[in-house]
């Protein structure tokens, strides 16, 4: 199987079309309507991208028009497809068999799987470099692949490392609380300048300590990096890992030369780069602070003994049912806790008889919402509710104040005030729903004891028109639901 | 192909890679990532090329084992990215509709 010194033109414009369907499939996701015929591009071009491949490293003899393959050169097809049918079968069957609230962990999974395939693809080629076209017949490496393969290599462990504690905390295997070493930031910068002089290094000495060394180095950077981050900024880590997933399949695509990887890394990294900000503002967080790390480590003491005992009201399935079906408009604000008590599905029922009395029901999003961007969307869309009826943040802020009830179910900080007035608490300067302009402000909640991920008492709790509704979140919709039925 | 070029196309592909992304609606923000994961797989060509290489047998095996990974990814990502993206519908005309829509 000899490699072709400059491939023909064909193969170029192969890749750059699978590139091509690769920016359309990320197009198509502008609206819920076009995003399954964006989704069927992403497939072509993965299609296209892997038959160039099977197709260029399949020899032809010269003069021959078609490949003539060698009883070895099927023997290594034949072990290829297995490969891709182990893969692929196995893949498939976890897309199918995953519940939509364990999505952030799925993600999480599969960018481990990108991270740790560029560290294998990295290293097959720095053992076979004449393969891959990067080295002469002398099985010296250029020194720019050096470098390329060295950044490939180390982006592809720390995604790894990283991705697998940050499903560990996400899947509830490991604690969310954030693991604080001392002396970390020296520890963490120490390594990351120890990466970075290697791979200099690497251009001098094709050595395999330089590169063993920079890949261990990798794995554990990637691990110390996300272990001090909590759970609630898991959102942020996996936005970022996505990003770092991308960047490596970049890296790759410079050293193999490949379009449709540069322009893929390109893509999926700056995907990353933009829904990890957008979740940074989303909490008012820095980028740097969430990676120092820290967040939701343990509650700040004080403030405890001024909390004086305040008057709240307690309301019944049965006093909700009548005021949301006496009203106009309803806006429903659902948090993760919705979908840990696994209520989607009835509170749609309870928006379905809602709007069979006539009224107005809409879903108000927040960006941090569910445990991934978009999580709380998927989670409403597998309950049935139109996308249409769904509205994010800076698009319904504005109605609370012509909304009769303001409906909050296992949310607690998006709708806390405290985030607008109150410099010294934690969430001060995270965008928040407006829900104490609604006429009445119903509050889904267990108990009064718990507080939210941030850790902050909320005022909604005790203002005269919030009726709060202890119990089981999906008990207490069920029971909504019965009462609405009298 | 020289460095420069494939550094253009790679600034390039980040221009267009920012400017797409923020065209998705959050709604979709979930299934961005999923189909992001499985197009990043497209890695899978360095898997290919150094499984089907000959030369280094250790080389060739970790090839077929980023193929395997690569693989997981490439069909889970899509097939889970298609199962969300079914999902999302639009506000229809109640039980007709549906009853069309579970027909097929």
């Amino acid at each position: 199987m000899e490699h072709a010194t400059a491939p023909a033109a064909w193969i170029m414009l192969a890749y750059l079309i699978a590139g091509v369907c690769f920016i359309l499939a990320l197009r198509g996701l502008s609206s819920p309507a076009t995003s399954q015929k964006g989704n069927r591009y992403g497939m072509a071009g993965m299609a296209i991208a892997v038959g160039t491949t099977m197709l260029i490293e399949a020899p032809v003899p010269p003069g021959a028009f078609l490949p003539q393959p060698t009883p070895a050169d099927l023997a290594t097809l034949i072990r290829i497809l297995i490969a891709i049918a182990i893969g692929g079968g196995i893949g498939f069957v976890i897309a199918r068999r995953i519940k939509m609230t364990d999505m952030p962990q799925l993600v999480a999974a599969f960018h481990s799987l990108v991270g740790l395939a560029a560290v294998m693809v990295g290293w097959a080629a720095y053992l076979n470099p004449i393969a891959f076209g990067i080295a002469g017949a002398d099985g010296i490496i250029e020194a720019q692949s050096r470098i390329e393969m060295g950044l490939g290599i180390a982006i592809g462990a720390i995604t790894f490392s990283g991705s697998v504690i940050a499903f560990l905390k996400l899947a509830g295997k490991m604690s969310g609380s954030p693991i604080m070493l001392p002396g970390r930031h020296v520890i963490n910068l120490g390594t990351l300048a120890a990466i970075i002089g290697l791979v200099g290094w690497f251009t001098q000495d094709q050595s395999v300590w330089v590169i063993g060394v920079v890949t261990a180095l990798s794995f554990a950077i990637g691990f110390l990096l996300i272990i001090p981050i909590g759970g609630a900024d898991m959102p942020v880590v996996v936005s970022m890992l996505n990003s770092y997933s991308g960047w490596a399949a970049a890296a790759m695509g410079f050293t193999l030369h490949n379009t449709a990887m540069i322009i893929t890394g390109a893509l999926v990294g700056s995907s990353g780069a933009i829904l990890s900000y957008i979740m940074c503002k989303a909490m008012n967080r820095s980028f740097i602070s969430v990676i120092a790390g820290g967040f939701g480590a343990a509650p700040e003491a004080g403030g405890g003994e001024a909390k004086a005992q305040r008057p709240w009201k307690r309301g019944s399935a049965e006093d909700a049912a009548f005021l949301l079906g006496e009203a106009e408009q309803v806006i429903i604000v659902p948090g993760y806790g919705m979908a840990v008590a696994q209520a989607q599905h009835v509170l749609r029922e309870m928006g379905d008889q809602l709007r069979a009395k006539g009224v107005r029901v809409k879903y108000a999003i927040h960006p941090v919402a569910g445990r991934m961007p978009g999580h709380m969307n998927v989670l409403l869309a597998e309950a049935n509710v139109p996308y249409d009826e769904v509205f994010e943040l800076e698009d319904i802020n504005g109605e609370f104040a012509q909304t009769d009830v303001a409906f909050i179910i296992g949310a607690n900080d998006v709708v806390n005030p405290a985030a607008k007035t109150d410099k010294s608490s934690p969430i001060y300067g995270m965008p928040v729903f407006d829900v104490e302009k609604a006429k009445t402000v119903m509050f889904i909640k267990r108990s009064m004891g718990g507080v939210g991920y941030a850790g902050v008492d909320n005022d909604v709790f005790y203002m005269d028109q919030t009726m709060m509704l202890l119990a089981d979140a999906k008990k207490m919709v069920e029971d909504i639901v019965k009462a609405l039925q009298h | 192909m020289d460095f420069i070029s494939i550094l253009s196309i790679f600034v390039m592909a980040c221009f267009v890679g920012y400017y797409v992304v923020w065209s998705v609606t959050p709604a979709l923000h979930t299934p961005l990532m999923a189909v992001t994961n499985a197009i990043s797989s497209v890695i899978i060509v360095g898997a290919l090329v150094a499984s089907a290489a000959t030369g280094s047998i250790g080389s060739s095996w970790l090839g077929l084992g980023a193929v395997v990974l690569a693989s997981v990814n490439i069909f889970g990502g899509f097939a889970v990215t298609a199962r969300m993206l079914a999902m999302y519908k639009k506000k229809d005309k109640p039980a007709v509709k549906a009853a069309v829509e579970g027909a097929k």
